[in-house]
């Protein structure tokens, strides 16, 4: 008798190309759509075909966004993923799969006939179907949901197409609710109404969304994971919404592009990761000096190099910091939740138009893959405006001001001409050496970074801040982890501060740290903002706990290292 | 026609090259161009990398994007892109163009955006003082290549013909009145023009002078030369001994990048996006 309350962990496992991808996106979508509380997340090797890559699908009572390590149910389709997962098997952990195809080295192992599904159904293809029917007949979901889905989203296929799948889902349906009868498998999870309604999305796809609500109608870049999930998001929507897409010789060709179409009026946002955004750096300085907006999304993976391209870690802070030589300003957002990604995207927009400066979204393999839910209404948006004015013949670009904003005119629209350079220049926008005209020039536009201070953004308190001795602060992706373990632990003295806007700091959270002792966490072996905490604000860090093995943190761990904390 | 003097900075500009540079001439082409096309200077937008050619942009009124060394070409893509109703030159020098930027320059020309790319071509580095440039002579001696370049020169012309350019012109800086007229073709033309500009460098390259230019270079015969024949132009941009000048290629009626990345030619920032449809995507995600 296996009996699950409040919180299953679902695994699928499987190699390139075996429908791991599809049987996700089907539950995930079905078991929403049921009012189930759903959070998933990918792993996968870097490569097309082979290999053996997993998805973790969290059904729960609460809402939840983060990695567990344990698993509950393992939906295994060859035998090399119990090789992959060995680690993370249990005594507890159900294996659901073709015996005849993964063997019978785990003691729980349930016989699912894929083959002969598959011979019956007249096509291998819709085993996947199958295996989430399997899947829903042991949650003991709602059948006609799953019907009605598999006809919409087969509906583009043609009738024969989706009378297969729903026969396919009936069969595994019917077999998952035997295999919970036979075996004896309870699962309580409670549906909301509410969460019905819910938009369902990954992380990449709220930034895209951000970005489209942010008036965004151009994109430049060159295709490296993670960050290429953008560049296909708003490659899919450029009809829709009249996106200009340029998929760019390198980067540098995209980051060049990318001010030139701003420079032109255009609001343009550029994709990458740690290894293209090294190639870009030049063009952030240039976005400094020309003083022109431009929003670089960096979708991190473990470095250095080429590293670990599909997995996920927070190392390329300090790059994203320091990038570009001189001294201009910039401000850095790393979202913690898709409703952070969606609002801080178009603030990332608004601060880079109105500072004329370059504004980094940042995050990472595990943020821009993991799916989770929201309800439309915890949306913010950010008012939409473009800071351009109609230039008048005497127009100078660089014209001196208080807040060091000069009003930004751009090529066609007035009488005026807009040049832009990228030597130093005088406030017509023309080369100059002069040492006066240089002074008065660098302090306008790092003076721009008073008005970014006093506009960054406050972090989430988690608990009871002002009162808690301890202080774990985490930033971008770990939002989700930190609050389930906190959650999970309970202490009163113990509580998380997570920041989603990263650079610069807001001068009057300083004191939320008090008195505190500061526990870092961090996915990287320096503790970067940790240092850069210390920097900003001068506080003491005490700890820190780090994870730098290309894996997100599980809850399991985190309490585990959390409650260590003395 | 408008007055070519709209294109003129006041005189009192100081102007960062040496007496007797080849810039000077073409900067005065290029105005007289734009004036004798009616264009009026608020529609033009040049981008420049760095170099001395690349200072062009700040000697007449003209909007510009003086960028970086090498990546002159980007911005202006998108600059096309973003407001096609602008004429967009880029101008830069042969280390700029064919050099730093050669990644882009191949890729622009398979986009054939309508623009016109303007390089000073005087075979040597002037702003480092006197290196060899991507298309120094073999055997140029420098402070560098001391024993003389032995890297085979880069042949703009053949490359981009190889690769699809749609217009290939070869002009000399002292020749104004025919660089004019190409020049011109060149702006009118829909898609990617490139101008390739022999221009003597007085202070750092003495052996491709005013007197070399003029004996080692010929006009093509206008009725003669069918400027529709790739290969022929191919053959004729290999030609090393007595190098051709004047339009060696041009092919009319291929689309231009922006035509086909984009729909209209209403500039991005007059766009309003649908709140509807932004509405209708989120709801999607249900």
């Amino acid at each position: 008798m296996k009996r699950f309350s409040g919180d299953i962990s679902i695994v699928l496992g499987g190699a390139a190309g075996q429908g791991v991808q599809t049987i996700e996106a089907l539950l995930v979508s079905v078991l929403k759509r049921e009012g189930y509380h759903v959070f998933a997340i990918k792993e996968y090797m870097s490569r097309i075909r082979g290999g053996s890559n997993s998805t973790e699908i969290r059904v729960t009572d609460a809402r939840r966004s983060a990695y567990v390590r344990r698993i509950d149910l393992l939906f295994a389709m060859d035998k090399d993923v119990l090789l992959h997962l060995e680690k993370r098997l249990t005594k507890h952990t159900l294996v659901l799969g073709e015996r005849a195809k993964i063997g019978a080295s785990h003691q729980n192992v349930i016989d699912i006939p894929f083959t002969s599904f598959a011979n019956e159904l007249g096509n291998p293809i819709y085993t996947s179907t199958v295996a989430v029917g399997v899947a829903l007949g042991i949650l003991g979901a709602e059948k006609s949901v799953f019907e009605t889905y598999l006809r919409e989203h087969f509906a583009r296929k043609g009738e024969e197409v989706v009378a297969k799948n729903i026969e396919a889902g009936e069969k595994g349906y019917t077999f998952g609710k035997h295999i919970a009868y036979d075996v004896g498998i309870e699962v309580h999870i409670k549906h909301h109404e509410s969460v019905k309604k819910e938009l369902l999305t990954d992380g990449v796809e709220a930034v895209g969304l951000g970005a489209l609500q942010a008036g965004c109608n151009y994109i430049s870049s060159y295709p490296m994971s993670p960050g290429t999930g953008l560049l296909t998001f708003l490659a899919a929507q450029s009809k829709e919404f009249g996106v200009v897409v340029d998929q760019a010789e390198d980067e540098i060709a995209a980051i060049n592009q990318g001010l030139g179409a701003w420079y032109a009026g255009a609001r343009a946002i550029v994709t990458t990761s740690g290894g293209g955004f090294a190639l870009m750096t030049e063009g952030v300085s240039l976005a400094g000096i020309i003083e022109t907006p431009i929003v670089i999304h960096i979708g991190q993976r473990p470095g250095p190099a080429t590293g670990l391209p599909t997995r996920t870690e927070q190392a390329d802070l300090n790059l994203v910091l320091y990038a570009g030589h001189g001294e201009f300003p910039r401000a850095i957002y790393a979202p913690g939740t898709p409703e952070e990604a969606y609002f801080v995207t178009q603030e990332a927009f608004r601060i880079a138009d109105t500072y004329q400066s370059p504004v980094f979204i940042l995050t990472d393999q595990y943020f821009v893959d993991a799916i989770g839910s929201f309800p439309i209404e915890s949306l913010k948006n950010v008012p939409m405006k473009n800071h351009i004015v109609v230039t008048k013949p005497a127009y100078k670009r660089y014209a001196l001001s208080e807040d060091g904003i000069s009003p930004r005119g751009i090529p066609g629209n007035g009488q005026g001409l807009v040049g832009v350079d990228s030597d130093e220049h005088d406030e017509s926008a023309h080369i100059t050496e002069s040492a006066l005209v240089r002074v008065a020039m660098h302090e306008k536009r790092l003076s721009k970074m008073r008005g970014m201070r006093a506009e960054a953004l406050l972090p989430t308190e988690i608990g009871d801040v002002l009162h808690a001795d301890i202080l774990v602060v985490a930033w971008g992706s770990n939002r989700g982890v930190l609050e389930e373990a906190l959650e999970h632990i309970g202490r009163d003295d113990i509580a998380g501060l997570h920041f989603h806007q990263v650079y610069p700091l807001p001068e009057k959270s300083k004191k939320l740290f008090a008195r505190k002792k500061v526990v870092m966490l961090e996915n990287n072996v320096a503790s970067q903002f940790g240092n850069l905490l210390k920097l900003e604000y001068g506080i003491k860090v005490s700890e820190a706990i780090l994870k730098y093995d290309g894996d997100p943190f599980s809850v399991e761990e985190v309490v585990q290292k959390i409650q260590k904390i003395s | 026609m408008i007055d070519k003097k709209l294109y003129d900075m006041p005189v009192d500009t100081d102007l960062a090259w040496c007496p007797g540079c080849g810039n000077f001439p073409i900067l005065n082409i290029v105005k007289m161009a734009l004036a004798e096309l009616d264009i009026m200077p608020q529609d033009v937008v040049m981008c420049s990398g760095i170099g001395q050619a690349a200072k062009t942009p700040h000697y007449l009124r003209v909007n510009y994007f003086n960028g970086l060394h090498g990546r002159a070409l980007p911005p202006a893509i998108a600059i096309k892109i973003a407001n096609p109703k602008l004429t967009v030159i880029a101008e830069s020098g042969d280390g700029d163009t064919y050099g730093e930027g050669g990644n882009h320059f191949m890729h622009t020309i398979r986009r054939n955006p309508d623009i016109t790319s303007i390089v000073h071509n005087n075979m040597v580095y002037g702003l480092t003082k006197g290196q060899a440039s991507p298309t120094s002579e073999k055997g140029m001696k420098t402070p560098i290549q001391t024993g003389g370049v032995v890297m085979e020169p880069f042949n703009p012309l053949a490359t981009s013909l190889s690769l699809g350019a749609t217009f290939v012109a070869r002009v000399f800086s002292g020749d104004i009145v025919k660089s004019k007229e190409i020049i011109k073709a060149a702006i009118e033309h829909k898609g990617y023009a490139l101008v390739d500009v022999f221009q003597p460098c007085v202070v750092f390259n003495k052996q491709n002078t005013y007197q070399w230019f003029k004996q080692n270079t010929y006009y093509l015969d206008e009725k003669d030369h069918d400027k529709k024949d790739r290969m022929k132009a191919l053959a004729l941009a290999f030609e090393t001994k007595r190098m051709a000048l004047g339009i060696l290629y041009q092919e009319t009626g291929r689309p231009t990048y922006e035509t086909l990345l984009r729909q209209g030619d209403d500039p991005l920032f007059q766009r309003v996006r649908s709140k509807q449809a932004l509405e209708a995507l989120l709801r999607s995600y249900q």
